[in-house]
């Protein structure tokens, strides 16, 4: 009986304890959604908001007018659109030819038999350690001479050699855990190497590839030293620079940079809305395996 | 079927586009940086050959060593911070209902681009229309600081902003770990009498050290590299105060035009971050073998 009872005043306090536990972890998880959320949601509020709304009244108030115009003044009087449709250009570009590369790559070290693949896939990967920063002055002046400053091919060229090594760190994690199976299939039925590479791999690749071709889009997208320092026409600038360019020239019209921020953002939150997992998981891959 | 998968030609020929981009884009630029570095150059005039001037210049010059404590300030709070972002992704990993919608949600500052998120703080820290001062006012503190104009403040307000931008990666980091562990072990524990407090500390955590390990050098190493946030947020002002490595090659550069003095600080930069992982790597490796 008395074991019994202490048993029961055990477990009481036990379930007692687990809802305080669970209250507390509710509290922290909640907490850290609000800091990461909180922010976005006012820069929204005030990108609808005029002058004297945000010089004049409480920061927490909702927009009195919801002025949709903003967005529509800095599409087109700000220049948002030629920005907009150079970064999808550029994004595009290097994105499609980085995963190109990059197969191509961990096709060679990874699924061909050679003695120093090792040591190829170490020069790509070490590739990933070093500072943007201290190529930047011999990438600028090496451009210079080629006539490639102020060109989007430079930029170009620059994201694809930059992402490489993440890239094909990432495709060769899956591609060392794929059969050779298919393959040695296809070359007993006198397949080509190029037709195994384009017809057989890479097509199983797919769920690889959609994971690095996000990370890759987010990356270029939001690049910015790059694009600030090689590109100087305003014709030829991407969405980040551009939106510095922007708020230099409108520095209190608070409601205009909002709204600018927020078309920058908003690809990229839709692309996340859809997509969502793939970038967790893509996220996860990239330094994991690092 | 060995001879169609070690065919030379198709090797070479796959390898080409990526190993000759890494290599004309990242490695010959670095050891062109270190090479610039022992030039007196303005970028377009001549260049004069000054031996290791720049280097030892470099020793003596506090802007230099400034810039360098700033950045090794960002990557200790960084580093610290990597705590807090375990003990999240511990809540998060644990049987809390709506996991995967807080894991969304933290994800979320990290696809935007280092110059909105900049823009963003900017105005939250704006001494009079932000919502920071605006909230502290509203609780009592009449006096609350300028954070971003302010010497004393700015670095911890930027490192507030590196935060919400980052926090997101290192949980999902750390969840995509914390998942590999067998649920099996847990239970054992469980059945043991472990606290949750137990089971987290003495066995979840030692059991992702490797993953932990990752996260230190990508903090540390992603600190000295900081550059993005700071130029915009504060161009490394007010009065320097919020300089670092990247942002001082970046002004020595391209706003001094001192293209050799530059490339010294940048190939400076390259070696702190290559000694800095080397360092990690061997005193996580003692450790372990201890």
């Amino acid at each position: 009986m008395t074991l019994l009872s202490t048993v029961k005043t055990k477990q009481n306090d036990s379930s007692g304890l687990k809802r305080l536990g669970m209250g507390i972890m509710y509290l922290i998880l909640v907490g850290v959604a609000v800091f990461q959320l909180y922010p976005l949601l006012w820069l929204f509020f005030f990108s609808l908001k005029g002058n004297r709304e945000i010089f004049g009244q409480s920061p927490f108030a909702l927009p009195e007018d919801w002025l949709w115009e903003n967005y529509q003044r800095v599409w087109t009087v700000g220049n948002m659109d030629t920005y907009f449709f150079n970064s999808v250009f550029i994004t595009v570009t290097a994105v499609v030819l980085t995963l190109l590369f990059a197969s191509l790559a961990t096709f060679a070290i990874m699924r061909m038999k050679w003695k120093f693949s090792g040591i190829a896939l170490l020069f790509i990967m070490v590739g990933y350690m070093i500072p943007i920063h201290t190529a930047l002055v011999p990438l600028f002046s090496m451009f210079l001479r080629v006539g490639l400053l102020d060109n989007h091919l430079s930029i170009i060229l620059v994201y694809i050699a930059y992402h490489l090594p993440l890239t094909v760190m990432i495709l060769s994690g899956f591609y060392s855990q794929l059969s050779r199976e298919i393959e040695e299939a296809a070359i007993v039925d006198g397949a080509s190497i190029h037709r195994i590479f384009f017809q057989i791999t890479l097509p199983m690749t797919t769920p690889v590839l959609s994971t690095t071709m996000i990370i890759n889009m987010i990356y270029n997208w939001n690049e910015f030293v790059f694009a600030n320092t090689f590109l100087s026409s305003d014709s030829l600038r991407t969405l980040t620079v551009g939106i510095q360019s922007f708020v230099g020239q409108y520095l209190t019209d608070w409601g205009a940079i909002g709204a600018t921020l927020v078309i920058s953002i908003v690809p990229v939150l839709v692309a996340y809305l859809f997509l969502s997992n793939r970038i967790v998981e893509g996220v996860a891959a990239g330094s994991v395996k690092g | 079927m060995d001879k169609v998968m070690s065919n030379k030609w198709v090797i070479f020929l796959y390898l080409l586009p990526a190993t000759l981009m890494i290599g004309v884009l990242v490695y010959i630029p670095i050891a062109v940086s270190g090479y610039f570095g022992l030039f007196d150059w303005d970028g377009v005039g001549a260049m004069n050959f000054i031996g290791l001037q720049n280097y030892t210049e470099l020793l003596t010059d506090s802007t230099f060593w400034f810039s360098a404590r700033n950045s090794f300030y960002l990557a200790l709070f960084s580093t610290l911070a990597l705590v807090v972002y375990l003990g999240v992704a511990l809540v998060l990993s644990s049987k809390v209902k709506g996991r995967e919608l807080f894991r969304k949600i933290y994800l979320i500052p990290m696809l935007l681009s280092s110059v909105a998120i900049a823009q963003l703080w900017i105005r939250v820290y704006d001494p009079n229309n932000g919502f920071l001062n605006t909230f502290l006012r509203n609780i009592g503190f009449d006096n609350p600081p300028a954070w971003l104009a302010e010497r004393d403040t700015v670095l911890f307000a930027i490192f507030v902003a590196i935060v919400w931008q980052f926090a997101g990666f290192y949980i999902i980091i750390y969840t995509a770990a914390l998942k590999g562990i067998s649920e099996e072990l847990v239970e054992a524990a469980e059945i043991d009498g472990a606290s949750p407090l137990q089971i987290a500390t003495r066995i979840k955590v030692p059991l992702i050290s490797g993953v932990i390990k990752t996260t230190v050098v990508l903090a540390i190493v992603g600190s000295l590299k900081y550059f993005d946030l700071i130029w915009v947020m504060t161009g490394g002002g007010p009065n320097g105060a919020s300089e670092v490595l990247a942002s001082y090659m970046y002004k020595e550069a391209f706003n001094r035009n001192n293209f050799g003095y530059g490339s010294a600080i940048g190939f400076a930069l390259l070696i702190l971050a290559l000694l800095t992982t080397v360092v990690i790597q061997k005193i996580t490796k003692s450790k372990e073998s201890q």
